[in-house]
């Protein structure tokens, strides 16, 4: 029955099938490669810049030669382009990599899956979200080959800097067209999550990760078009000459700056974090609901707190619209809002400690199998834990007077982003691989894969802490120019090299990937063993998902019920 | 004193009178994250350890027991509500709500452009004389008005910022382009200079002493060069300072 | 049909919302974002603004309270256009579709011919801060403007085709109700940039 609808598709050429596919698994498939792209090219990016702030004013070895003249006179980074591939680091890891690859990804592929829907709610728009997504991207990496150059004014565009640097209007133009493809993407999720369920998926039936694309969804629907207001004032203020963000009188270099006047450029941050505060949980829900997928099969019981991991996720998600001028305490925002801002910071960390708590508590009593995906996820709980604990210092006002803006902030952000973030969703490849190709990972190699990138990471970003507390600033092009930064600029270095070593180390990810899916071992429907519903269909699925519409009976971790022959008890499976 | 070791791998040296608030704050935050991270490491590998897989040994099937999950969640949340009554919310009103009054202080201006800090005195009359950004060139770079009678004894002086130890500064901080952050570690000050706004700043020295002011806001390609000097004297070095300046504009009469 | 059959009938679905119709709202609570952003920072940027021009005496009111009249007017036969889609009379369906697409024409031209004025005079959007937020904002609500005519002009266009294609009732609903948003938001414009 539910392939009624998929059946007129009974022919496809390629174009159709491959290209231009309804299918949310293409699809998810689609944004999957795309997004580690993105997320490479976001990484090497970062490595030609590392290399300035291990050993600034050095020639580039290698790679400076192939660079042109006005980018990179003899070979050492100049510092315009030095802040091009800082803004365009941050923004294409976050808005053409991560995002994408937690909801456009994963969210695609596995949440009609869980719900046991045989597709989106609306594929062709599922498919138009990935083309606009695309060309928003591809626009974001043209803009280096463009007269102007890249965006040069960091990922939060704070005018009026970003207003009078070259480079921003092909920046927000791709953010314009990454905001369309989030939205629509979004209003799918909803749409699919709450209205195409399997008969008996009760929401309190749902899967964790389902609950966290629920939330994440909501997020990017409402704190996204404020983010998309904000740019086209952006836009207007570059383009037709107004002055939204433009106080009067400007004076650039000596010269007036020609505007009406009249505008606040502390109005763009307010706008700016309203939307990336909620981002923030977007980057890490979708990985929180991953890890809980993962946790749940590979200690073969109950997750533990369901409905408190449910309940904070939520909470979380209604909460984060209400703290974003934490990160404008130093502003000159008046200071009275801070406190404000401060206690609403704070009482978000109690969601965030609920979810952590209840992922660590899963494991008690549990018959834990350290498989490839469950190391990923298991790192991801003290790592998470860092980057979640420094966030405190930060967080609150009086301390962030001294540390905002410093290397802490880098280290902190990283901490949860990449070594939460990320490390979750690589484990997430690993978990669904099989599902997507019909076949496994290999396991040594994947082995090798997390510890080379735990520790790296760990190289990487601690470091920065110390930095911080000494003082160091961010998105300096020479650390070396102020005297402060001195004692700490052998962290630099080894910073750097860990970054490169990360970089070796994601190696055997992408020869493991490739090799796998078509050299893989073959694998079956369920390779895990685990209860959710996407395992209840065959390995790729074929279009349409389910052989049968399946019925669900219980809740989604079952896991050593007693009396019961397997330790792993699905969804779908009556009694 | 050497300025290099005011600096190493940690906090730098406090040398104004809240950075012990700032600094309080900073330890003993860091002290608690590393007990929560040491307490929480221990159990987690702990669990790691004696749950691992073993052969027939089964997984506990068990729902529920949730309710002591809280206890974690209210003790964060009791350590925070603490720190933020106790200190984050007073240390804050003293630093950033209570400026000193302007009759026992030192009251200066202070202009950011790209790539240099402009520091502006108000000369012996003690008035600050009228600023107008039509009158900026090279040779008057805060673009004072040579027919305000105020303006004429008026010291700007560029990337140095004298002043006198044991007495609080208070100034107005302002930019002429873009956002740039006035930022000294050894005072714990850090403070946006926002185009359009004027950002009332203040801290008292304790030490004198050489000491570096930093941008904390990327504002261009000039960035990392934006720094100046902290000079803080005795008070009758300072004295002996001021007197010395020429007025920033050509006197005429 | 029981709940079995929920994803071959778009129309079944477990909230028993047809899934466009939960789209579309969920869509119009984006807007609703976009254009509150909107709103707020007119109302930011006024209150820090020295001098901020009375509406009425630099923009045409008249020409205003005419594009209200032609909005409020054109969601009437929208309302029409929906009504008469539902009791299948196919003839009034074209008419008072085509009026409510005829009627999102007049209020661009009107519109067209106050941003004319204002161009013959050599005011753009950079001239002051007011013109900034009155040409930004009424120019993004010409757009939604645009982008209903568009949507409407397709589905007359489809509606030969489609007449009876089980979703297509709905569907009239849904442009519906996108346009009676954007005539809201110009509700919500017309006072706050003209009468304020």
């Amino acid at each position: 029955m539910a392939h009624k609808k998929h059946d007129a598709h009974g022919s496809q050429d390629f174009i159709s099938k491959y290209v231009f596919s309804v299918d949310h698994k293409v699809i998810g498939l689609q944004y999957l490669i795309t997004s580690l792209l993105f997320l490479l090219f976001g990484f090497i990016l970062l490595m030609i810049l590392r290399w300035q702030l291990a050993y600034p004013g050095q020639p580039i070895p290698l790679i400076g030669r192939l660079l042109s003249d006005n980018l990179a006179p003899g070979g050492v980074l100049s510092p315009t382009f030095y802040n091009a591939l800082g803004a365009m680091h941050g923004t294409i890891m976050i808005f053409l990599g991560v995002v994408p690859l937690g909801v456009g990804a994963f969210g695609n592929y596995i949440l009609p899956l869980q719900i046991g829907a045989p597709d989106m709610a609306f594929p062709r728009l599922n498919m138009m979200s990935y083309w606009v997504y695309l060309p928003g991207g591809m626009l974001m990496l043209l803009s280096f080959f463009l007269p102007g150059g890249a965006a040069q004014s960091g990922w939060t565009s704070y005018p009026p800097l970003s207003v009078i640097n070259p480079g921003q209007t092909v920046w927000l133009l791709a953010m314009l067209l990454i905001i369309t493809s989030s939205l629509l993407g979004s209003i799918n999720f909803l749409v699919t999550a709450l209205n195409m369920r399997a008969p008996g998926m009760s929401l309190w039936r749902m899967p964790v990760f389902v609950w966290a694309q629920l939330v994440t969804a909501v997020l990017l629907l409402l704190a996204f078009p404020p983010l998309q207001a904000a740019a086209i004032l952006q836009f207007m203020d570059r383009v037709a000459g107004t002055s939204f963000y433009l106080p009067a009188n400007l004076v650039v270099f000596g010269e007036t700056v020609r505007a009406a006047g009249g505008g606040l450029p502390l109005l763009w941050q307010h706008l700016f974090w309203f939307l990336a505060h909620p981002e923030v949980y977007v980057l890490i829900l979708p990985a929180m609901g991953i890890v809980a997928e993962i946790i749940a099969a590979n200690t073969r019981k109950p997750i533990f707190g369901y409905k408190e991991i449910v309940g904070a996720m939520i909470f979380l998600g209604g909460m984060s619209f209400v703290v974003w001028a934490h990160h404008m305490f130093v502003s000159g925002m008046s200071p009275k809002l801070s406190n404000f801002f401060l206690i609403t910071t704070m009482i978000i960390s109690v969601p965030s400690v609920a979810l952590l708590t209840c992922l660590i508590f899963s494991l008690r009593g549990g018959s834990i199998r350290f498989t490839t995906p469950m190391l990923f996820a298991l790192a991801f709980l003290p790592l998470f834990g860092i980057g979640g604990l420094t966030g405190l210092p930060l967080g609150l006002s009086t301390t962030d007077i001294y540390l905002h803006d410093t290397y802490y902030v880098i280290g902190h952000f990283h901490y949860v982003v990449v070594t939460g973030s990320i490390i979750a969703l690589m484990g997430g490849v690993y978990h669904w691989f099989p599902k997507w190709f019909g076949r496994r990972m290999d396991d040594f190699w994947g082995k090798v894969h997390f510890w080379g990138s735990v520790i790296c990471m760990n190289g990487v970003f601690f470091p920065m802490f110390i930095q911080g507390l000494s003082g160091v600033q961010r998105r300096l092009y020479d650390p070396t120019a102020q005297l402060h930064n001195l004692p700490t600029q052998p962290l630099n270095i080894v910073s750097s090299v860990f970054a490169w070593l990360l970089f070796v180390a994601q190696i055997p990810f992408i020869w493991n990937f490739f090799y796998s899916m078509f050299k893989g071992k073959k694998t079956e429907e369920n390779p895990w063993k685990a209860t959710t519903l996407e395992w209840a269909c065959p390995s790729p699925p074929p279009h349409g998902n389910f052989e049968k519409t399946p019925h669900v009976y219980r809740g989604p971790y079952e896991y050593s019920v007693p009396g019961h022959k397997n330790d792993w008890t699905p969804q779908h499976v009556e009694a | 004193m050497e300025q290099a070791s005011n600096y190493g791998w940690s906090l730098p040296v406090a040398a104004s009178t809240f950075a012990k608030d700032i600094d309080f704050g900073i330890n003993i935050i860091h002290v608690a994250m590393f007990a929560i991270f040491i307490l929480w490491g221990i159990y987690f590998t702990y669990m790691l350890v004696k749950y691992r897989h073993k052969e027939g040994v089964p997984a506990r099937y068990k729902h529920g027991g949730v309710l002591w999950s809280f206890v974690p969640d209210i003790v964060v949340l009791v350590f925070e509500l603490t720190l933020i009554f106790l200190y984050a919310i007073p240390s804050w009103s003293r630093i950033k709500m209570s400026v000193p009054p302007a009759g026992k202080s030192l009251v200066l201006e202070v202009v950011a452009e790209q790539f240099a800090w402009s520091i502006h005195y108000p000369g012996p009359d003690g008035k600050f004389g009228r600023k107008d950004p039509k009158l900026v060139n090279a040779s008057n770079v805060l673009g004072l008005d040579p027919h305000d009678p105020a303006a004429k004894d008026d010291i700007v002086t560029v990337n140095e910022l004298h002043i006198p130890v044991g007495k609080p500064t208070v100034f107005n901080l302002t930019s002429k382009d873009v956002i740039h952050s006035f930022f000294v570690p050894e005072f714990r000050i850090k403070q946006d200079a926002m185009p359009g706004m004027r950002v009332p700043v203040w801290f008292e020295p304790t030490m004198a002493g050489k000491f570096e002011i930093g941008c904390a806001q990327l504002c261009g390609f000039g960035h990392a060069l934006m720094r100046g000097d902290v000079f803080v004297h005795s008070p009758e070095e300072f004295e002996a300072w001021l007197s010395e300046q020429k007025p920033a504009l050509p006197q005429t009469s | 049909m029981s709940a079995t059959a929920h994803a071959s009938d778009p129309l079944d679905t477990v909230t028993g919302i047809p899934n466009g119709k939960l789209g579309l709202w969920l869509f119009l609570a984006s807007e609703v974002m976009l254009f509150s952003t909107l709103f707020t920072t007119y109302l930011v940027l006024r209150m820090a603004s020295v001098e901020w021009p009375r509406g009425w005496e630099v923009l045409n009111v008249p020409l205003a309270m005419l594009n209200t009249f032609v909005l409020i007017t054109s969601s009437v036969t929208m309302v029409l256009a929906f009504a008469k889609a539902a009791t299948r009379d196919k003839k009034a369906f074209n008419k008072y579709l085509g009026l409510t697409i005829a009627l999102g024409f007049v209020f661009l031209i009107v519109k067209g011919f106050e941003y004319g004025a204002k161009f013959s005079h050599h005011i753009a959007p950079s001239t002051s801060i007011f013109y900034a937020v009155y040409f930004t904002m009424t120019g993004l609500h010409g757009l939604h403007v645009i982008g209903g005519i568009v949507l409407n002009a397709l589905l007359l266009y489809w509606s030969s085709k489609d007449w009876d294609h089980p979703l297509f009732v709905g569907r009239i609903e849904y442009a519906g109700l996108y346009w009676h948003f954007v005539d809201v938001v110009w509700i919500f414009l017309f006072p706050a940039l003209y009468l304020l």
